[in-house]
């Protein structure tokens, strides 16, 4: 039996016709003005990042780079990415499972709490915590009775860190979900799946690279967050300083070198964000087509 | 496995879906839900499967009330329109997964999942394509690895929402003779759910005509088609026309003329008389006959099809005549339908 009709997935290029083609010289100037642009506010900065960390030689880099509370600023900041991010993957996806999968009362509005961090400036998410959790706080005087620290600590750092972050895996996950529907989770109950059986072999897979994609905005947000961290900090050297907070003590102190060396391996952070995000857009584009454009 | 279902009522959000709907499968049967779209068709085959619980009634597998079971206690084979296929897997492993998903002593080896997969993969006539991606497979080849699927955790029903309802003409007719043969082959009780009337006459042995969530008539292809039981059937499966008609009597009237039709059983008054185009005899004179002026006619295979202008009101009808026969534009036709149904007036 020959079944003629096979369809093609892959991403469909629209051919610009000749009517809204500009002419040469308005094109030349239009691509000028972008690249003069990225040149002068993206490139240049990301260049004298590196150029400043390494004026006094490799050595002077990577003796600012191994020093005592930069070692302790990377050892911090991997680990509140190590808590946050894996705590944002569950909450994305349970949040995202919930919306896309199911109708329940207060589902627009849950929607728009996710998009919150979003909307409120970083210094307020961290200030939200200092009232909450800071001694004349409401929840202040019970935390120093039994003893709990949050604030100017790790625990208070990872809160802000997870309040900032925790829109990316959910917002890239909703609309991946809605779009697929209930269909191949019916199909894989119908077949006996229980329903962790679905999840994990058909939810999963069908957004993993969508997940993916949302965990790599999130953790680079995560390591890369100033604002919110450093209301809840308290900037204690080598116990509460990130990395984002370090580059500013030392810079602040007039270690170029330091601040700039730290601020290197940032950006480096970044650039490997953008190469793996452009990878996974190019390979996996349809699948996360829907959520592009933060 | 024998299918009951008795009394369902099924509500979505308060609006009724299906209103007490009761309907016994035999075991072995091939039977198709027919009707619009909105009918409720799906919604009773979703029922079935469990995908759906009945707000009221039962549904009964052999002697066991299964709508208390989750689907995954059902052991039904759904096959879904868009077949829901896993996207990531490949061919085998989406034919294996029913058994994959097995506990304990239940989970045949992966050895033994291979095997039934390409067996399976034999029965549908896609032996070879294990290895593929059902992006890489036609809309024809979905549809048969659905099944296959669907077929592989040994089911004691087979659903199938419109089965060939995404594939084209050539497609659907050769899948259509092709699931007859698996299901004979099979014996499974299948139930399918479709809005192409052709496909169910065709492919059923019993049909259930279904408007507005409700089963409005059972049967075989010949007793739908022959003998329809209200004027929802009449109009939805094959062509007819009606006749606003007056019974006085056992006599039926059209306007002020006897049709010659008796009905002594129906009730006086007014009436709508329902009939098929090609259940008609041709008369010539017309003493007790309905007349009317030719206003269209086109050619249809081996008939000739006339639309007739009956009385003042210019009532509508479509009769079919030999294609020799001389009833040009304009002309008087006479005729009196010979299977026919009157129906009250709504």
């Amino acid at each position: 039996m020959a079944d003629p009709e096979i369809k093609s997935y892959g991403p469909h290029h629209e051919s610009q016709s000749a009517a809204v083609t500009e002419s040469r010289p308005v094109r030349w100037v239009a691509m000028g003005i972008a690249l003069a642009f990225l040149a002068v506010f993206l490139l240049l900065p990301l260049i004298v990042v590196f150029h400043e960390a390494l004026t006094k030689g490799i050595g002077a880099y990577t003796e600012a780079l191994t020093s005592p509370d930069t070692r302790s600023a990377i050892r911090l900041t991997l680990l509140v990415a190590a808590i946050s991010v894996p705590l944002n993957v569950i909450f994305g996806i349970s949040a995202a499972w919930a919306i896309a999968k199911f109708e329940f009362k207060g589902k627009a509005f849950l929607t728009t709490l996710i998009d919150l961090p979003f909307s409120v400036s970083p210094v307020i998410s961290g200030l939200v915590y200092v009232l909450l959790f800071g001694a004349q706080g409401l929840l202040g005087a019970w935390l120093k009775a039994h003893g709990i620290v949050i604030l100017f600590a790790v625990p208070g750092i990872v809160l802000a860190t997870i309040f900032v972050t925790f829109p990316f895996v959910a917002r890239e996950l909703i609309p991946l979900m809605q779009e697929q529907g209930n269909g191949d989770e019916e199909a894989a109950l119908s077949l006996g799946a229980n329903g962790w059986q679905a999840f994990w072999y058909v939810t999963l897979p069908n957004v993993k690279w969508g997940l993916l994609y949302g965990v790599l905005l999130c953790n680079a947000r995560a390591m890369g967050e100033f604002g919110a961290v450093s209301v809840v900090s308290g900037h204690i050297r080598g116990l509460t300083n990130t990395m984002p907070l370090h580059v500013e003590i030392l810079y602040n102190e007039y270690n170029a070198v330091g601040a700039f060396a730290v601020a290197s391996l940032l950006a480096g952070l970044a650039l490997v964000t953008l190469v793996l995000k452009t990878l996974l857009e190019m390979r996996y584009g349809a699948e996360i087509a829907a959520t592009r454009g933060h | 496995m024998e299918v009951r279902v008795v009394n369902v009522r099924k509500e979505f959000e308060r609006f009724p879906a299906l209103h007490d709907v009761s309907l016994d499968i035999r075991s072995g049967e091939l039977i198709a839900l027919l009707g619009p779209s909105g009918s409720g068709k799906t919604t009773l085959l979703r029922l079935i499967a469990g995908l759906e619980r009945p707000t009221k009634g039962a549904i009964f597998f052999g002697e066991e009330d299964a709508s208390q079971k989750s689907i995954q206690e059902r052991n039904v084979g759904f096959v879904f329109q868009h077949y829901a296929l896993f996207r990531h897997m490949t061919v085998a492993d989406n034919i294996g997964f029913g058994l994959k998903v097995r506990h304990g002593a239940a989970r045949p080896s992966a050895q033994e999942i291979r095997r039934r997969a390409s067996e399976l993969l034999d029965l549908v006539q896609l032996s070879g394509l294990e290895k593929r991606y059902p992006a890489q497979l036609s809309g024809g080849q979905r549809q048969r690895v659905a099944l296959a699927r669907a077929m592989a955790i040994e089911p004691k029903v087979l659903l199938l929402d419109e089965p060939f309802g995404a594939l084209d003409a050539q497609v659907r007719r050769e899948l259509r003779r092709w699931l007859r043969e698996i299901h004979d082959a099979t014996g499974h009780t299948t139930v399918f759910v479709t809005h192409d009337q052709e496909e169910a006459l065709e492919l059923a042995d019993r049909v259930v005509v279904m408007s507005q969530g409700r089963i409005e008539q059972v049967g075989s292809a010949d007793e739908i088609y022959d003998t329809p039981n209200s004027p929802f059937v009449y109009s939805f499966i094959g062509e007819s026309s009606s006749l606003p008609v007056k019974v006085d009597n056992g006599e039926i009237w059209l306007a002020d003329r006897p049709v010659g039709l008796q009905a002594p059983h129906a009730p006086s008054g007014e009436a709508l008389l329902y009939f098929r185009p090609h259940d008609v005899e041709l008369l010539d004179g017309c003493s007790g006959c309905i007349a009317g002026t030719v206003a269209a006619s086109r050619r249809v295979a081996g008939t000739r099809r006339v639309e007739l202008e009956i009385g003042g009101e210019r009532q509508r009808v479509e009769i079919e005549l030999p294609v020799d026969h001389p009833a040009a534009q304009k002309s008087r036709v006479a005729f009196r339908p010979t299977r026919w149904k009157l129906f009250p007036a709504s």
